[in-house]
């Protein structure tokens, strides 16, 4: 070692000594007046950034046409900041961290792992938590869950919606009795999620439910459908996220197990799912919480007021597409939750975390509401409450026609009389062992 | 001129034979507990203590506990994610099941149970040797990985296998506030790291580095290959197990097998390689480039005001990073450490270097 490099490595030292100066005075310049903030954790690289990528330029987007078509929330701007996850975890409490600081409205962590860790952080920082479609099944319950909305759907009623379009398929749910249905999984607390309600569906109908891990993130799956192969079940539904829901379809097509009898989550029913699959994907079916294409008026204005302009953040024609309109719903949401906040708290004013909760426990988003925000036809009118902290558990099935996805069923509800027992003994053993208490009636009102 | 030590005369083996024998460096590290004790919980802002010191404590001390085994007893190990695995879930175990049961002894009893697997799969170290080994403790990693996630009772049962903590407290004081937990890693950490020291200076730590250099002539001496291999398997999981609770209690609250994957394995390799192999201060080296530099790159763009999207930041991040990686294992070989001692023996001679 000369002194040379000695000096050389003494400057980069330098570098990064002054780059972890300037990370103790991170600048706050955003607590201005008059800006709400909106976290944005994404995940634009890894094994999942297919899905993640048209998903997170869809939450993007919807902000830049409020700002850019409303002039804000009621005059209020819209501001944002990304931070990338890769859909791990400890990354993901570290971007939470980051951005909480910057009085965040709301997070959508976009993993299931990192709402299971954040779960246990907002309570504390008082920072509501959106999980459209996942998460926690339990945190439907918002008694129990203060600070989760699950809204659209769960994993829960998800499944239970898959196994009312089976039984309708088959018959009725007499027809299930013997059946064999076999669930390919994501091997994480987000594939697991369904297993409690399917368990439940098989002791009432008397089918045999088979559980087939894959390991994340689902690229080796040969040995699973090696076991589908030989067992031959009825029916299979995948629960994958990113690049294993191709991989899947892949492996079914090789194995020649015959597509129109395979059900995937809502999160395996888009486009990058099926595209490289194309033709020989046809008949598979997926749960739909929204449509897809740009006919919506919504999609039409972003691609006016913002795609024309040149702000788009991503391709113009992954504009409307499954998993894009999923995230101008989220981020819909999200801005409605603030906008109801401040019907109550004060127009035109910025809203903390807290009141954003407010806003998003009382949102009623009726049929006219949703036609006036230019949402006809995307998604399903919705309200929360106190208690019920989903706002609906409607859903559609979608099938893939090797070119396209079409609807083939109308909308369905989870059925309450399963689920709203389950929900209550879950959150109950989170109290227990959390050691916390029901929120009370008066609580509801704060 | 300032960093010599003349005039300071041993009088004493005792005065001889202590950790920091120049005063300089007796008075540099008082310093710098003071700060790391005093200064930085009062004066950090919750994000540095949250998000990058938590972590950075957690892993400093989860590579010191890999160093013990690989950079002092030259055990390549690719199992350390599954050590702190078993640490994470035996000490849930530990709390979950037995009502009352206090955090400290949790952690503990989290780092007896990873001694024991640790000390299991150590055994193949017996017979085979280098990468062979690293491909064998991999198995640790698979196992770990499988057992998590599929044994319910591991995971008392819960129905999506994500587990999870809450309201920590330390002998009646809560571990809630970003200081508080700060202070609690800060503490375990330095308590593990003085002892640490004291097992590498003592005959343990001399029969794993004979055993490192060069087993048959260890052997020769009268040094018990297995004594020494599996005591440091043991003794490095041991610390790996009490990071891994550390790190799923303190710092996730709530996890799942994923947080402690082959990645995690890998990284905390590659720290105490950067950081350098058989040094303490190397794995505190190692730790803060890993853990800080890629959120340091990712704030970047930011500070510097240059709009990039987020996807090529992290992109460049990624390549930022590896190209570091390289240009200081090619600047030095030995890791961050001895960059550290060369500069204290440059700075002794300053400013007459003859």
């Amino acid at each position: 070692m000369t002194l040379e490099t000695l000096k050389r490595i003494a400057v980069a030292g330098a570098l990064v000594a002054a780059g972890a100066a300037a990370l103790v005075t991170a600048p706050s310049a955003l607590a201005q007046a008059k800006e709400q903030f909106f976290p944005l954790l994404v995940y634009r690289t890894g094994p999942y950034a297919p899905n993640g990528t048209p998903w997170a330029n869809g939450k993007q987007d919807y902000l830049k046409l409020i700002n850019a078509r409303d002039g804000g929330i009621n005059g209020v701007k819209a501001v944002w900041e990304e931070c990338e996850t890769g859909y791990a975890t400890d990354r993901g409490v570290e971007c939470y961290e980051r951005l909480k600081g910057k009085g965040a409205s709301f997070f959508d962590p976009q993993a299931t792992g990192i709402t299971f860790a954040l779960t246990e952080k907002v309570p504390n920082d008082k920072i509501p938590l959106l999980t459209l479609g996942y998460g926690l099944s339990a945190a439907q319950d918002g008694t129990a869950f203060k600070w989760n909305f699950p809204l659209m759907g769960s994993y829960w009623t998800g499944s239970d919606i898959i196994i009312q379009a089976i039984a309708k398929k088959e018959g009725g749910f007499d027809k299930l009795k013997g059946k064999k249905i076999a669930l390919v999984y994501h091997d994480s607390p987000f594939g697991k999620e369904p297993i409690p309600l399917l368990q439940e569906r098989a002791k009432m109908h008397g089918f045999e439910l088979q559980l087939l891990p894959v390991t994340a993130p689902g690229v080796e799956q040969k040995a699973t459908w090696l076991q589908v192969r030989q067992s031959r079940p009825d029916y299979v539904l995948l629960w994958g996220w990113g690049v294993m829901n191709s991989t899947a379809l892949k492996e079914a097509v090789a194995t020649g197990y015959p597509r129109d009898k395979m059900y995937g989550v809502w999160w395996s029913g888009a486009e990058p799912d099926v595209k490289d699959v194309g033709e020989a994907a046809k008949g598979y079916n997926a749960l739909a919480l929204n449509t897809s294409g740009q006919q919506p008026k919504v999609i039409q204005d972003i691609l006016k007021y913002v795609h024309d302009k040149g702000q788009g953040t991503g391709p113009r024609e992954e504009v409307g597409s499954i998993l894009y309109t999923r995230g101008v719903i989220i981020q819909m949401l999200g801005v409605e939750a603030v906008r109801r906040a401040q019907e109550r708290f004060g127009k035109g004013k910025v809203m903390t975390g807290e009141q954003v909760r407010w806003g998003f426990e009382n949102l009623a988003l009726d049929q006219k509401k949703l036609d006036s925000l230019g949402f006809a036809g995307v998604l399903r009118p919705l309200s929360t409450s106190c208690a019920d902290h989903m706002g609906s558990t409607w859903a559609r099935i979608e099938t893939w026609d090797g070119s396209k996805w079409t609807m083939t069923s109308d909308f369905m509800q989870a059925d309450e009389q399963i689920i709203k027992p389950m929900v209550k003994t879950a959150a109950e053993k989170y109290l227990s062992d959390k050691k916390l208490t029901r929120r009370t009636p008066a609580d509801c009102q704060t | 001129m300032l960093y010599r030590e003349n005039g300071q005369f041993k009088t004493s083996y005792r005065s001889d034979q202590q950790i920091f024998p120049i005063l300089q460096d007796r008075l540099a590290i008082g310093v710098l507990l003071l700060l790391a004790f005093v200064a930085v919980p009062l004066a950090a802002p919750e994000y540095m203590l949250r998000a990058i010191l938590t972590p950075f404590l957690i892993l400093s001390l989860a590579a010191l506990g890999l160093n013990l085994l690989v950079g002092y007893c030259g055990q390549i190990s690719l199992g350390t994610g599954a050590f702190m695995a078993v640490g994470a879930y035996a000490a849930y175990n530990a709390m979950v099941r037995v009502d009352g049961m206090p955090l400290l002894v949790a952690l503990l009893l989290g780092g007896l149970c990873a001694t024991a697997v640790g000390a299991l799969f150590g055994i193949p170290s017996l017979r085979i040797k280098g990468l062979y080994l690293a491909v064998a403790t991999l198995a640790a990693q698979f196992f770990a990985d499988w057992a998590f996630l599929r044994i319910p009772a591991f995971t008392n049962n819960s129905s999506s296998g994500s587990v999870s903590v809450a309201r920590l407290s330390f002998f009646g004081l809560p571990i809630e506030s970003p200081a508080q937990k700060y202070l609690f890693c800060l503490a375990i950490l330095a308590v593990f790291a003085l002892l640490a020291k004291n097992i590498v200076r003592s005959h343990l730590g001399r029969e794993w580095m004979a055993i490192r250099d060069m087993d048959v002539a260890a052997e020769v001496i009268g040094i018990r290959p297995v004594h020494a291999k599996l005591t440091a398997f043991a003794v490095s999981s041991f610390v790996v197990g009490v990071a891994g609770a550390l790190w799923g209690f303190v710092h996730l609250g709530s996890w799942e097998p994923a947080a402690f994957s082959i990645d995690r394995s890998f990284q905390l390799l590659f720290m105490i390689i950067i950081g350098g192999l058989g040094s303490i201060m190397g794995s505190f080296f190692g730790a803060a480039f890993i853990v800080m530099l890629p959120v340091l790159l990712d704030q970047l763009p930011a500070w510097l005001g240059v709009p990039i999207s987020t996807a090529t930041s992290s992109n460049l991040q990624f390549m930022i990073f590896g190209a570091l990686i390289v240009f200081f294992l090619i600047a030095e070989p030995h890791g961050l450490a001895r960059l550290w001692s060369i500069g204290k023996e440059k700075l002794r001679l300053w400013p007459f270097p003859h």
